[in-house]
């Protein structure tokens, strides 16, 4: 999309560069002349958020692997190390172990606020893809750093997943000896685990890259879901308005980033990783990390190991497909009443998938957690198709000045 | 294209096709190294092996033994244990064993102490039928170390172990 200004380098240095890498003009059509819709809300901050919690998620990984050992006999001994010996190891760690969490917490409302305002519909499938691409490494990433500090919680976290793999037929088990380099997760499984936490943040540095270029080639949705259809009255330069707005929103997010951090590091930690790993002992109560609960759920609630390998698979796959699941014409959620009120029921179902995936397993639990997982699946399978057939829509505002700018201001500007 | 196309193969096609052939045999060569680097490694398969006293388990008492890595159940099973798993009916069972073809003497059951669902060590004792119970997902094993409720697919998995001397097996 064409901006708002055009970039004239102004010093002879400027000019000299951007002639022979036009790296300056490339910022400023995309983080100061950027056109952005005038009627965005506090869910649209959410972007930044997740670019500076991707930032600091590598500042001080980076800084704590200058401390960690990855070998099963030093690497419980290593994060007590850097807990109590580092100078300031105990603050670098708890900003890493909670920022995984605040970067997942992040992650759900940008994914909710896109789900809500169908920002994923055309023109935006390929970007909502890198969206889940990133959603899936970021998953992988969290599961590899959680084993890292090889407590008990790690250990039984890194035997559960890596078994999942066991259940594809035939090839299940190889693949499953493949993964632990030995016959059961051991000092193998922990390096090479270490290796590609390190390895994949930058991998997904680099889908970020590929997201904010698609963002920028198809522009951004906007709470009403109406394209922009004139610069000049739909939308107002990123610096300062985006740019401002974003700040703020990253001041907020941190300020309860910081909470946690400082007054309760060890909320969100399991005091069952504080022992180190065992493997000739499971925990009797093991759950994974909040943000892969409801995942989790779904994989208890099916009684057939296989099935539910596939449940878990499908349940964050099918995401994927959502821009065709969909079959509305209406983005945003706004002018959907019908779309509405499923749509919750769904944040729902999430959000009690992800409490049943923290109790212990029970009849009645595992009955309610079906119940919930055909509500997830509901809604992306069955509501969503159907929904856009029969639901009927409120009007949707002929443009985004229209919606947000009283009527004489609209017809003046 | 307007201009006239080669008929005869020319020398640039060949360089083509050869360059290409070598180049795909050179990434098919380096691939399999690359992905066979992280199987089992040489140490771990000459570590496959372990010998375990049997003389101080107890009657009703379970030993748990590590082995590659992970747990093998010992468990020196009462006379009741041995007839409830003895008196199992074979359809009832989800992977269908009998116990006999599960132990080599009666009162010694050894069982790879890992989950077939997900791999958690399962607990002695637990369960209704006071096999074990795997505090991870509730699979449920009997005395014989055989599945019978729950999500776990398949039986303990029973290792390749010999009696060396009466008091004295060796798993692996």
């Amino acid at each position: 999309m064409d901006g708002h200004s055009t970039y004239v380098p102004k010093s002879g240095i400027a000019r000299w560069l951007e002639q022979r890498l036009p790296i300056l003009g490339l910022m400023h059509s995309s983080f100061i002349s950027y056109p952005t819709p005038r009627n965005l809300n506090y869910f649209w901050t959410f972007g930044a958020i997740l670019s500076a919690m991707l930032g600091i998620q590598i500042i001080t990984g980076v800084v704590l692997a200058m401390h960690y050992v990855p070998s099963s006999k030093m690497a419980f001994d290593s994060i007590e190390h850097i807990m109590r010996d580092v100078n300031f190891g105990w603050l670098v760690r708890y900003l890493h172990t909670n920022g995984a969490s605040f970067f997942f917490l992040a992650v759900y409302m940008h994914i909710f606020r896109g789900m809500y305002y169908g920002s994923y519909k055309s023109p935006r499938e390929v970007l909502w893809i890198l969206g889940v691409i990133i959603y899936v490494l970021m998953m992988a990433t969290a599961f590899m750093g959680y084993v890292l500090p090889w407590g008990q919680m790690s250990f039984a976290g890194a035997t559960v997943i890596t078994n999942l793999f066991t259940a594809i037929p035939l090839v299940g088990t190889p693949i499953a000896h493949w993964l632990w380099g030995g016959y059961a997760v051991g000092d193998p499984t922990l390096n090479r685990f270490f290796s590609l936490h390190y390895l994949l943040p930058f991998m997904i540095v680099g889908v970020v890259v590929l997201h904010v270029w698609a963002l920028h080639v198809v522009g951004q949705n906007n709470p009403d879901g109406v394209d922009v259809k004139d610069v000049a009255r739909d939308t107002v330069p990123f610096t300062p308005y985006a740019t401002v707005k974003d700040a703020f929103g990253v001041c907020v997010f941190f300020i309860i980033y910081a909470w946690f951090v400082f007054f309760i590091p060890n909320y969100l930690l399991d005091a069952d990783n504080y022992n180190p790993a065992n493997p000739l002992v499971t925990p009797a109560h093991i759950v994974p990390e909040w943000y892969l609960l409801p995942f989790y759920a779904i994989l208890r609630a099916i009684p057939n190991k296989l099935m539910g390998v596939l449940a878990l698979a499908a349940a964050m796959g099918l995401l994927v497909f959502l821009p065709w699941l969909d079959t509305s014409p209406v983005r945003s959620g706004k002018y959907r009443p019908l779309f509405r009120f499923f749509f919750w029921i769904f944040v729902i179902c999430c959000v009690g998938l992800g409490y049943l995936g923290s109790q212990e397993v029970s009849d009645s639990a595992t009955l309610v957690a079906r119940i919930l997982a055909l509500g997830y699946f509901g809604y992306l399978i069955v509501v969503l198709p159907v929904l856009g057939l029969v639901e009927k829509t409120k009007p949707v505002p002929t443009s985004i000045a229209d919606a947000v700018l009283p009527k004489g201001v609209a017809a003046a500007e | 294209m307007s201009h006239a196309v080669a008929i005869q193969p020319s020398r640039r096609d060949f360089l083509y096709l050869a360059t290409g052939a070598v180049a795909a045999v050179g990434a098919a060569s380096v691939v399999w190294p690359l992905v066979d680097q992280m199987n089992p490694d040489a140490g771990t398969l000459a570590l496959s092996s372990v010998e375990v006293d049997l003389s101080p388990i107890a009657e009703g008492q379970i030993v748990t033994v590590k082995w590659r890595g992970g747990p093998v159940f010992v468990r020196h099973r009462t006379q009741k244990e041995i007839l409830a798993a003895e008196a199992t009916p074979i359809a009832e069972l989800r992977d269908p064993q009998t116990d006999q073809e599960r132990v080599q003497k009666p009162e010694w059951l050894v069982v790879v102490g890992v989950c077939t669902h997900l791999g958690c060590v399962p607990l002695g004792h637990e369960g209704q039928y006071e096999g074990w119970k795997c505090p991870c997902h509730g699979s449920v094993y009997d005395t014989s170390g055989r599945i019978r409720q729950g999500p776990a697919p398949l039986n303990l998995a029973v290792p390749e172990y010999k009696f060396i001397t009466p008091t004295r097996v060796k798993i692996g």
